[in-house]
């Protein structure tokens, strides 16, 4: 068994409103070197073991995790622990 | 004309769409449940608004992997009308339908409330009840009807005429002040203002009787034409 991580991100030039106002927030606790953040996604994935486990990791986000309009993404695969 | 309104775990337009065209404008329209339907039957095909699947991952996102989706899209592909509103605007960009995608409101909040929209283009089998350029009022009711596309692809619609509704007083952020776009092929439209709750001047506009009348009069006509 693998565990696969997936981190999906807002393009760069998509507005992120939401990253704006945690910006703006950390801003008025002082933090005012905070220029910019953006959310994104953290997803972990159990997968079973396979040859082509990187590139069927690719197709479930290019068909479903991530939006390509939108988003962009990348994923770690590791050993799973365990259960 | 026969509709069928598509119900997904979730969606919570599905009984004003229906409401819409089958008591008021007096066809017929069955709610089609997502799962074990098919749609060979039907004329013309609605997305209805709600939160399909919760809003999870993205919205609209998991309702676009959905079988029926796969029906959608063979029936767009020939040429039956498919409309989709809020939600269902969502779910059409999500299976690639539709070009762009709807990101949060740029405000962050929910909206609920009603807007001016501009009728664009009045060459649609969708709009050609309005005239071009004629202010209409669509309550919307969303919280990610922020509607984003690269530069390339707002080219394209814009060349294609595939604008067909903007906001007067953009509410949400959209890019151009888009409120609905149609594909290239101009049998479907996504938009996330809502013509079937203006359906009814009691509920404070009918502007949106004229988009189901047009599409049921195209559908007349063609229907003749091929008789």
């Amino acid at each position: 068994m693998k565990k696969v991580t997936v981190y999906i991100t807002l393009k760069q030039g998509v507005l992120d409103p939401q990253g704006k106002a945690i910006q703006e927030s950390l801003n008025s606790l002082g933090y005012k070197e905070v220029e910019e953040a953006r959310v994104g996604k953290f997803i972990e994935l159990q997968v079973e073991e396979g040859p082509d486990l990187t590139e069927r990791v690719t197709v479930m986000c290019d068909k479903l995790l991530a939006n390509p309009v939108i988003e962009e993404y990348r994923f770690d695969v590791e050993e799973a622990e365990a259960l | 004309m026969k509709f069928a309104v598509i119900v997904f775990p979730g969606s919570n337009c599905d009984r004003d769409m229906y409401h819409a065209v089958k008591d008021v404008l007096k066809t017929e329209a069955d709610l089609v449940w997502y799962e074990g339907s098919n749609l060979e039957n039907y004329d013309g095909i609605l997305l209805p608004g709600g939160f399909s699947y919760g809003d999870y991952l993205r919205c609209g996102a998991v309702a676009s992997t959905s079988d029926i989706m796969k029906q959608i899209k063979v029936h767009a592909a020939k040429g039956k009308p498919v409309l989709g509103v809020c939600n269902g605007f969502q779910i059409l960009t999500e299976a690639g339908l539709l070009p762009g995608a709807l990101l949060r409101n740029e405000k962050l909040s929910f909206m609920c409330h009603q807007e001016p929209l501009v009728v664009e283009n009045n060459e649609t089998i969708f709009t050609a009840a309005y005239d071009k350029g004629e202010v209409v009022h669509f309550p919307i009711a969303h919280g990610e009807g922020n509607y984003f596309c690269d530069e390339e692809t707002l080219k394209e619609l814009k060349a294609n005429n595939q604008i067909v509704f903007t906001y007067q007083n953009n509410p949400n952020g959209s890019v151009e002040d888009i409120a609905g776009i149609m594909n290239k092929q101009g049998n479907v439209l996504g938009m996330m203002p809502h013509p079937e709750r203006a359906v009814e001047q009691l509920l404070g506009s009918d502007d949106g009787l004229r988009l189901f009348q047009s599409m049921i009069q195209n559908w007349r006509d063609m229907y003749a034409a091929n008789a």
